[in-house]
């Protein structure tokens, strides 16, 4: 978009701002990925020469591989259910029947706001209390009630702009409930859908505190690498795992909120893609 | 049409949104293949009452028959009335083809067929090769058409239309107004056709249903509506109308005679009006039922004399105000440009002779409110 209009013109001071901002919250996370190609085992300056010799010792340990393939499978199974639950929980609200309906949504959205480790130890006592042993399932359960709000939050937009009658376009062309559903209401919601998966899954992914309090004899791979810290040898692979955990987070947040405003694009947007080759 | 025996069958049909009322009690028969159009200001329930025919909102009252069924139990998906929403509805997520076939699933078509009959609904409504657009990449009078298009496919019995035209500019309008008309007319459908532009609904329609705070007016044809509105309501929304304060004077000789504000007294056929002697009354004269002239006119028809106030002019007609003799009453008259117009010959200042005749006149009780 060029800043055609006054309220899109260019901002120095502002953008000045942003760099500034931005610089000062993740220099120090980049220290992670620049010692992980550092020769020296010790963290410290000068830096000792290129390797990416803790990249492949990655691949040799199986106690990485599967601390990675439990925090995979937690984040999908996590993931699919936080994003069916925030589906219902998003159209249930957007059909305002709900008697009392904002309490629920400022119910749903608590645990964004409840320290994890409150969490954590509740939960822990609750599940040592009714004889739950600690396991992945228990990992996921805490991380889906973490989860659950960024799912409602980023599909209740989408249901939110969403205009009644093409709901009602669809029963008046003789379709009942469940088919609109399929073939209306979930496509136009799909963008929503997808970068909620993405979102949870990330989080899941990379909660560790929750994880911390409820995990049995499986890691996952947050906790692999706490585990490690104690033993100096084993660092630089730590920050050679930990510059690929980022990576990959920093991906699928960026994706999931790209995705996430396909179709909810600014009037102006809208208007430019118009006008532009049909 | 008497109650009962229409294709859609209105029944004393009400709706309340908790305590506002927004229809109370109507009734109303629609024949089968009639155009019937539903007109009045914003807000009176025309939608309400599309909505309700339509089935996205119960009755609060009352029933509604469609073709010999009671619907208070069908829902919306299985009433055989298809609707053309007022902003459209198209589905966004889908092109144009996909749109217009997105009803035909539950026929079970095999593949081809499905794309014949959307072949063929795209040419009814001259789209014929937009099939693969989007539905952003329309402009407003195709989405219409498409919309239109999606609704026809099923070959409903019924078709609502919620202002469809509403959004257009003029032009488009009235080009849209005629291909409705050609549709209608060669597919044979009933249509109910919500508008609040009496002139569209009047060029449209078989019949006219005037509607005013959740209440029926008037139904009646486009022409019954015009020369014999039932009411001061009627006769003030549908066209120009003159209104004149009158008493009945006496009746005699089969025929009426009232005593007119500014006109003095004038005879009607007793059928004009039901009032008694003594009662009040309105009358109403349509713009166009006067005419002007230099000289009073020979024959000895209704006249009086009046002063020229203002004259537009309109292309096909001059619409002047005149102010009556001795009076402060103005009159509209509405003159049809039947020479190539010479501003001279009506003079402003000069005084002119107003003429109509007696069957012109209309007589209207008192508005009860
Ligand atoms: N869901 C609702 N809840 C409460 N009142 C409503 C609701 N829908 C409509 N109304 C009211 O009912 C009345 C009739 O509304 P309706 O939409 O039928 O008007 P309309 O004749 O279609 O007007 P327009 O020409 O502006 O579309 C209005 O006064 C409106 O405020
Ligand atoms: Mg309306």
């Amino acid at each position: 978009m060029s800043g055609g209009s006054y309220i899109n013109r260019p901002n120095r001071a502002l953008t000045a701002y942003a760099l500034v901002f931005l610089t000062v919250l993740y220099l120090p996370v980049l220290a992670l990925p620049l010692f992980s190609f550092n020769e020296s085992i010790s963290v410290r300056f000068p830096l000792q020469g290129f390797t990416l010799q803790w990249y492949v010792d990655l691949w040799s340990r199986d106690s990485v591989l599967a601390a990675l393939w439990n925090s995979v499978r937690v984040g999908v199974c996590v993931s699919l259910l936080a994003t069916a639950l925030g589906l219902l929980a998003a159209r249930a609200i957007t059909l305002r029947r709900l008697p009392g309906q904002n309490a629920i949504v400022a119910f749903a959205m608590l645990p964004l706001v409840i320290p994890g480790i409150i969490f954590g130890v509740a939960l822990l006592i609750l599940f040592s209390r009714i004889g739950v042993p600690l396991s992945l399932i228990t990992v996921g359960f805490g991380h889906l009630v973490i989860c659950l709000p960024f799912a409602v939050a980023t599909l209740l937009p989408r249901f939110e702009g969403f205009d009644r009658s093409i709901e009602e376009a669809s029963a008046d062309l003789g379709e009942n409930g469940w088919w609109t559903f399929w073939r209306v209401t979930f496509p136009m919601v799909l963008p929503g859908v997808v970068a909620s998966l993405l979102l949870t899954f990330t989080i899941s992914f990379d909660e560790f505190i929750i994880t911390f309090f409820l995990s049995g004899y499986d890691a996952t791979l947050p906790i692999y690498i706490w585990s490690q810290l104690r033993f100096p040898r084993e660092f630089p692979s730590v920050l050679a795992l930990s510059t690929l955990i980022l990576a990959a987070s920093f991906i699928l947040v960026f994706t999931a909120l790209w995705i996430g405003r396909i179709g909810l694009a600014r009037p102006e947007e809208a208007e430019a893609r118009k006008e532009g080759p049909a | 049409m008497t109650p009962g025996d229409g294709f859609i069958s209105i029944r004393n049909v009400a709706k309340s949104y908790g305590a506002f009322r927004a229809i109370e009690s109507i009734s109303m028969e629609i024949g089968k293949g009639e155009f019937f159009s539903l007109l009045g200001a914003s807000g009176c329930g025309k939608t309400t009452l599309l909505r309700m025919l339509a089935g996205f909102e119960d009755v609060s009252g009352g029933e509604i028959w469609i073709d010999g069924q009671e619907m208070s139990a069908v829902p919306p998906f299985r009433r055989p009335v298809n609707m053309v929403f007022q902003n459209y509805a198209i589905f966004p997520h889908m092109n144009v083809a996909e749109n217009v076939g997105y009803g035909l699933r539950k026929l079970n078509l095999p593949k081809t067929q499905r794309r014949e009959m959307v072949e063929e609904m795209l040419d009814l409504v001259r789209l014929a090769g937009y099939g693969g657009r989007k539905a952003n990449e329309l402009s407003g009078g195709q989405r219409q058409r498409v919309a239109l298009a999606r609704a026809l496919i099923l070959k409903p019995k019924v078709l609502l239309l919620d202002e469809p035209l509403g959004a257009l500019d003029r032009q488009l309008r009235e080009q849209m107004q005629v291909e409705l008309r050609r549709l209608q007319r060669s597919i044979g459908i009933t249509f109910v056709f919500v508008t609040h532009d009496q002139e569209e609904a009047l060029t449209l329609s078989d019949r006219i249903a005037v509607m005013d705070g959740g209440a029926v007016l008037q139904v009646g044809s486009p022409a019954d509506l015009y020369e014999r509105p039932a009411s001061r309501k009627v006769a003030g929304f549908i066209g120009t109308m003159n209104f004149l304060r009158a008493r009945v004077a006496e009746r005699a000789n089969g025929r009426a005679h009232l005593d007119v504000e500014a006109l003095g007294r004038l005879a009607v056929p007793a059928e004009a009006t039901t009032l008694a002697a003594g009662s009040p009354a309105w009358i109403a004269i349509r713009p166009e039922r006067f005419a002007l002239s230099d000289a009073p006119p020979a024959d000895g028809s209704y006249a009086v004399e009046a002063s020229l106030e203002l004259t537009t002019y309109l292309g096909e007609r001059c619409r002047h105000v005149v102010r009556l003799a001795g009076h402060e009453t103005r009159i509209a008259v509405s003159a049809p440009n039947a020479r190539r117009h010479q501003p001279a010959s009506l003079d402003l200042e000069k005084p002119v002779w107003l003429t109509w005749s007696e069957d012109a006149v209309i007589v209207l009780e008192e508005d009860r409110t």
